[in-house]
């Protein structure tokens, strides 16, 4: 269970510093929101190990922390500052700046009618009823008291409208920046990505940092896939280590839409990525797949909670960990298969990849399964580098540090392959490839394995 | 000057002694075979060459082209021209072939100071290297040994060496497993790539491969020591009478050391 918080005087000060200074004031159904949300964050507070869902991740240092919001007004940041950050082949990009919209530095393009890109604060200032069907709904601010904190202090973000059978080929892109300050600085991001009828398009958030300091960004995406819906999605997390980042994606899929949830999980001191798809109409697809490459004292949290409440859906789950340092990783895959969601189909599978001796994997699979006509399947591994992979390579003539990244690679592409080729995908990949290179290049450790043995290995899978 | 030196070389690995003093010369342009019964050392003999980390050498020199080859790593013997066509070739998910081969040979020309070469360019001289070993080039597109017969793996193994063009080639074993056609065309392989500066050291158990690629000298490894060296007669002899001939000998002569 959770405890009270520590600081709730804090939160009340800033809950009502909040209040009083957002510029929306004239939408009881919000204001209604995020009292609610606050109300129940006070009555939770923040999570401990005792809670089953937070067995391996101690927030604690969060929950220590007096952070306040960043400051409000005009944005001093120039373009030129976001260059190393930007993704010159989005159709639309939209930069955020410690959570707040930055038109000034965004890249809109708004022509193509069925596809509506905005603010999510400019769009509850002009368009309030476009948001209020949706905003809230599905996030669960019962289950994950940061759900609810994010929902207390929602204001602003992304709002994506697809249109029905719109479809856009060039991914748009959501940049949040966040910048250092001297005092410990929380930020609140909230999304809302709205796919119609048979609408495709891909969207890629992105969280990086300007600078160093103690922050927490706690972002919660609301993504709804209409019926026949494709979406594509895509959580890139790099932010500086002192940042603690806890992101939740609840994505409800309609009939027969197609869902894929990338993560990619490169920055952050202490990262939570939750995922929770909700397989609510016939024939969905869910794919979840992600990877997550950690070193230092890097924490790592994957919690993934797919839910079938329909028949026919099939979901698959895939996340790769390396870890380096002594970095710790997570991975809590919880599938529920409700009574009415006959022909199941869900597959979760984690492999991890331990490079040095104190990196650390907790792998747990959960499974809830209600009705009796399903197939799940769960397995994990834990292993190291392929010590005889690694010779062959050197043997060839390529050298250390080269052969451990093209093994690397090859451990990540498992996750690029199941990107849809593009840019977005590209884009992936060049993270990708530049962060291993800087962990390939630190020594080996003690990691060496004896020849002949085949490589430690644990694994398990299981068929229920 | 011999390409290859080895000098009263001992080797341990996990405290065991495997090999003991090992004495051998091979010239450019030669063809050796090292012959032995299972566990005898040929392999920890190949591994060490090729500068495995595992095996520890607790005596003895090994000069390569004059260079001290046991202060070298692995990619570095490789660069320099050592190539082991390993017994048991390794899968490698994730990372194609061509990609492999490709990566391989451009690390070795840039030791040496050459250009790389693009994949345009090494396309016609792969494939021309793919039909010596009748190889499919669908295969080149798969992960490296991913999925390969035994076969294939061996056949996979002797296309690198004409990728790499060493200056030494050890073949470990690459005859077992094999059944006689693909042996025939790792022969030939292997065969095309006999030249007079190149050596090779073709390790094996039986005779069947040396009636394909003739060596100039064979060698008896037993218990870790070179108990007998002759010429391609010497492994006719032992398909003939069997290694407990030879090693009930060298139980009693002790000190037989190698050619
Ligand atoms: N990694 C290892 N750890 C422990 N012992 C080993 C290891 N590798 C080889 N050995 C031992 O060293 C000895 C020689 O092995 P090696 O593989 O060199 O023999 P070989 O002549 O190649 O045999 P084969 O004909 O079966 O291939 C054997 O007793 C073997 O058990
Ligand atoms: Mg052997």
């Amino acid at each position: 269970m959770t405890t009270a918080i520590q600081n709730v005087g804090t939160y009340l000060e800033r809950f009502t510093e909040f209040q009083s200074r957002t510029r929306i004031e004239h939408l009881p159904w919000l204001h209604r929101l995020r009292e609610d949300a606050f109300a129940r964050f006070c009555a939770t507070g923040f999570p401990t190990t005792h809670d089953e869902d937070w067995r391996f991740t101690n927030v604690a240092p969060i929950a220590r922390t007096q952070f306040v919001l960043p400051p409000i007004g005009a944005v001093q940041i120039s373009g030129a500052d976001l260059q190393p950050w930007r993704m010159e082949e989005a159709a639309v990009e939209l930069v955020f700046i410690d959570g707040q919209f930055a038109p000034e530095l965004s890249m809109l393009d708004n022509a193509q009618r069925s596809i509506f890109v905005s603010g999510l604060e400019e769009t509850l200032v002009k368009h309030p009823e476009q948001l209020e069907p949706h905003l809230g709904r599905y996030l669960d601010i019962r289950r994950d008291p940061f759900s609810a904190l994010n929902t207390a202090f929602a204001d602003d973000g992304a709002f994506v409208h697809v249109g029905r059978g719109a479809i856009l080929e060039k991914p748009i892109h959501l940049l949040f920046v966040s910048r250092a300050y001297s005092v410990p600085t929380m930020i609140h991001p909230r999304n809302l990505l709205l796919f119609e009828e048979e609408s495709q398009a891909t969207v890629i958030e992105e969280y990086v940092s300007l600078g160093s300091s103690t922050m927490l960004c706690n972002s919660a995406t609301e993504l709804i896939a209409g019926d026949s819906a494709t979406a594509s999605h895509y959580m890139i997390e790099r932010e500086h280590t002192e940042a603690f980042n806890i992101s939740t994606l609840q994505i409800q899929q309609h009939r027969s839409a197609n869902v894929a949830s990338h993560s990619l999980l490169l920055g952050g001191g202490l990262v939570r990525n939750n995922v929770h798809p909700v397989l609510a109409g016939e024939g969905g697809e869910c794919l979840i797949s992600g990877l997550f490459i950690g070193d230092g004292g890097q924490h790592l949290d994957n919690y993934m909670y797919v839910e079938h409440a329909s028949p026919h859906c099939s979901s698959r789950q895939f996340y790769n960990g390396i870890l380096d340092g002594r970095a710790h990783g997570v991975f809590h895959g919880r599938i529920v298969v409700h009574k009415a969601a006959q022909k199941t189909d869900a597959k979760q599978t984690n492999r991890n990849l331990l490079l040095s001796d104190d990196a650390q994997i907790d792998t747990k699979p959960q499974l809830e399964i209600y009705a009796d006509d399903v197939k799940c399947t769960h397995g994990a591994t834990i292993g190291q580098i392929d010590a005889d992979a690694l010779f062959y390579l050197q043997s060839r003539g390529i050298d250390e540090m080269s052969a451990r990244r093209i093994l690397l690679l090859a451990f990540s592409g498992e996750c690029l392959e199941r990107m849809k080729p593009g840019p977005a995908r590209d884009h992936a990949e060049r993270l990708i490839r530049g962060h291993l290179l800087s962990i390939a290049s630190r020594s080996p450790g003690q990691n060496d394995v004896s020849h002949g043995e085949p490589v430690a290995e644990r694994s398990w899978e299981e068929v229920g | 000057m011999s390409l290859l030196e080895i000098r009263n070389l001992h080797v341990a690995i996990g405290g065991d002694e495997i090999l003991k003093g090992i004495d051998l010369r091979v010239n450019p342009g030669e063809v050796h075979s090292i012959m032995g019964p299972n566990g005898s050392g040929k392999s920890t003999l190949a591994q060490v060459l090729s500068r495995r980390e595992a095996y520890k050498v607790t005596e003895g020199e090994v000069r390569f082209n004059g260079k001290d080859l046991l202060v070298m790593k692995p990619e570095e013997a490789a660069c320099e021209g050592v190539f082991m066509a390993f017994q048991y070739p390794v899968e490698i998910p994730g990372i194609g072939n061509t990609y492999f081969l490709r990566s391989a040979l451009n690390a070795i020309r840039k030791y040496h100071g050459d250009d790389e070469v693009d994949a345009i360019d090494f396309l016609p001289m792969f494939r021309e290297k793919l039909k010596l070993l009748e190889m499919d080039e669908k295969l080149m597109n798969r992960s490296v040994n991913e999925g390969f017969s035994g076969g294939e793996k061996k056949r996979n193994e002797i296309l690198q060496m004409a990728v790499l063009e060493p200056k030494l080639a050890i073949l470990d074993e690459t005859d077992s497993g094999l059944d006689i056609d693909a042996l025939r065309i790792v022969a030939k392989g292997v065969n095309a790539m006999r030249s007079p500066d190149r050596a090779m050291l073709v390790v094996t158990h039986y005779q069947r491969l040396l009636n394909h690629i003739v060596p100039d000298f064979v060698h008896v490894l037993v218990d870790g020591r070179i108990v007998r060296s002759g010429g391609p007669n010497l492994a006719l002899e032992l398909e003939e009478k069997g290694y407990g001939w030879i090693e009930g000998e060298a139980r009693q002569a002790v000190s037989v050391s190698g050619y």
